[in-house]
């Protein structure tokens, strides 16, 4: 990389991550929401 | 066609049909951005002037037209649901905002890394792109913390939604106005990223890394705004029959 | 739109009136931003040193970045006391339409910030060995600025008004919209000051306020009905 491999790695890897973290955020935060749903159903489910 | 619209952006349609959509897009995307990072880094020929160092634009601008294209689609959706009132619309704008703002980080990081061995610092305030980029990532912040200080949901999508539109109207003054704030300042005379006298070889592994991007950014806001939607309908009774059936 | 052009500028004068009545009463509204503009741009001069070549070459930047946040410090009331009082909800419900309130309450902004920023400003200037041809420029783009800046800020003001941590939101939100008006007020007095040509600059500066002024008071009584519900 002709002395700029450091830096050019550096870029490709930081892209890799920015995508890594919107990807699990997206998926944390379903499977967050999916949880509370289900636990609010089944606590309404156990009153009725 | 009124009917298709409201059918497609009816919340439970929307939610299972974005579900079966996501892998059109991240098989496509992820094809793309294999052969745009393969050939960008490893077959386009090296940059005469920027030496190796210009392989960092294979990523810094797709993520840097990311960054532009997701405001605007932020702003169109968050000015559709509040002219027609369509919910789904707004739980977009929602779901646009965060992944923006990462990628226009995304920008700002990999341009000041190609700024240090191009101009010998990290930042350089005469380059009127970088300074827009933050500039962009301040317009994100806002709108974030807008939605953020707003408990209600329906006050948040139309407070943050007057907001995005007006930031609309403002980016391109601001783009121009940064142009001719940097066009004063007789700075390091600074290397062209790219230009249309780009070599063949070095053009289409960009071009294929900005497609590439554009559907996986595409996968990424289909999925958050799925959780989105989730969450918005959480007391209606679609959602709860699909739980109560273990659908996902 | 309803109601007739005679009647919405009966109503927009009503409210100017009104709250320049209000701020005569009170009249830390008024002096607070100013003694903070003073304040701010006195902080400079101690941060970087007595040196006048330095105090000569910052001095317009100083004096607008001073002007942009005393701006900003005095628009978070500017919806509050009638959000309180529930004056608020009078100008949802009066038949005047709301857009000319919302104008009422942005020029008030500026008759009662901006433009006793501009008449001060010159003897700030003086502090920071600015020429007096130049002063006369700074007080040009100052007063194109500020119309501008109410006129934004209003609507920033109108979306957090009732809102928690209302003051540092407001700066988020307002302060990026704000950079171009920076730019171009503060590299134009800069530009007079090296000698070069300064049309372009003002010229920017009024369209500018042109273009906001179309938009803005749409946006601002927009943000108040929705902020209101």
């Amino acid at each position: 990389m002709g002395g700029y491999g450091a830096y050019v790695w550096t870029c490709f890897a930081m892209t890799v991550v920015v995508f890594v973290i919107c990807e699990w955020r997206a998926r944390l935060r379903q499977r967050r929401v999916y949880r509370d749903i289900e636990v609010r159903i089944k606590a309404l489910g156990d009153t009725q | 066609m009124w009917k298709f619209i409201h059918k497609l952006a009816s919340p439970p349609h929307f939610y299972g049909l974005a579900a079966s959509m996501i892998p059109w897009f991240v098989v496509p995307g992820l094809f793309l951005v294999a052969y745009g990072a393969y050939a960008g880094l490893f077959v386009a020929p090296m940059d005469y002037q920027q030496g190796d160092a210009f392989r960092i634009i294979y990523v810094h601008v797709p993520s840097a037209y990311l960054s532009m294209m997701t405001y605007m689609i932020m702003a169109t959706s968050a000015g559709i649901g509040l002219i027609w009132r369509i919910k789904l619309a707004h739980a977009v704008a929602a779901a646009a905002a965060p992944i923006g703002a990462w990628f226009t980080f995304l920008a700002l990081a990999t341009g000041s890394i190609w700024g240090k061995p191009m101009w010998g610092t990290w930042w350089e305030w005469g380059d009127p792109r970088l300074t827009s980029e933050l500039i962009m990532l301040f317009l994100y912040f806002g709108y974030m913390a807008l939605r953020g200080a707003i408990d209600d949901t329906a006050k948040a999508d139309k407070s943050s939604a007057v907001l995005a539109l007006v930031g609309a109207v403002n980016v391109p003054i601001i783009h121009f106005s940064v142009e001719w704030w940097s066009s004063l300042h007789q700075g390091p005379t600074l290397v062209r990223k790219g230009g249309p006298a780009m070599d063949t070889a070095m053009l289409y592994p960009l071009l294929a890394m900005i497609l590439g991007f554009t559907f996986l950014f595409g996968a990424l806001l289909l999925r958050r705004v799925r959780a989105e939607v989730l969450y918005r309908e959480r007391r209606t009774r679609w959602v709860r029959e699909m739980i109560l059936s273990k659908g996902t | 739109m309803t109601g007739d052009a005679p009647a919405m500028l009966a109503g927009m004068l009503g409210v100017i009136r009104r709250d320049l009545l209000l701020a005569w009463k009170r009249p830390g509204d008024i002096l607070n931003p100013l003694f903070f503009f003073v304040m701010v741009a006195a902080l400079f001069p101690l941060a970087v040193g007595p040196s006048p070549e330095q105090l000569e070459f910052s001095g317009p930047a100083v004096l607008w970045v001073a002007a942009l946040l005393a701006m900003l410090l005095s628009l978070n009331s500017l919806f509050l006391s009638d959000f309180e009082d529930g004056s608020l909800d009078q100008m949802l419900v009066s038949p005047v339409p709301l857009p000319a309130l919302a104008l009422g309450k942005s020029i008030m902004h500026w008759l009662t910030s901006g433009l006793p920023l501009v008449l001060i400003s010159p003897v700030v200037a003086i502090t920071f060995r600015m020429p007096a041809s130049v002063t006369g420029f700074l007080m040009i783009t100052l007063l194109l600025g500020t119309i501008s800046l109410s006129l934004l800020g209003s609507i920033g003001a109108a979306l957090t008004v009732g809102l928690h941590r209302g003051t540092a939101l407001l700066s988020l939100l307002i302060l990026p919209l704000a950079m171009p008006v920076l730019i171009f007020g503060a590299r134009t007095v800069s530009l007079v000051a090296a000698g070069d040509g300064v049309a372009g600059g003002l010229y920017f500066l009024g369209a500018y306020a042109v273009l906001v002024l179309s938009f803005a008071p749409f946006a601002t009584a927009a943000a108040l009905r929705i902020s209101n519900e």
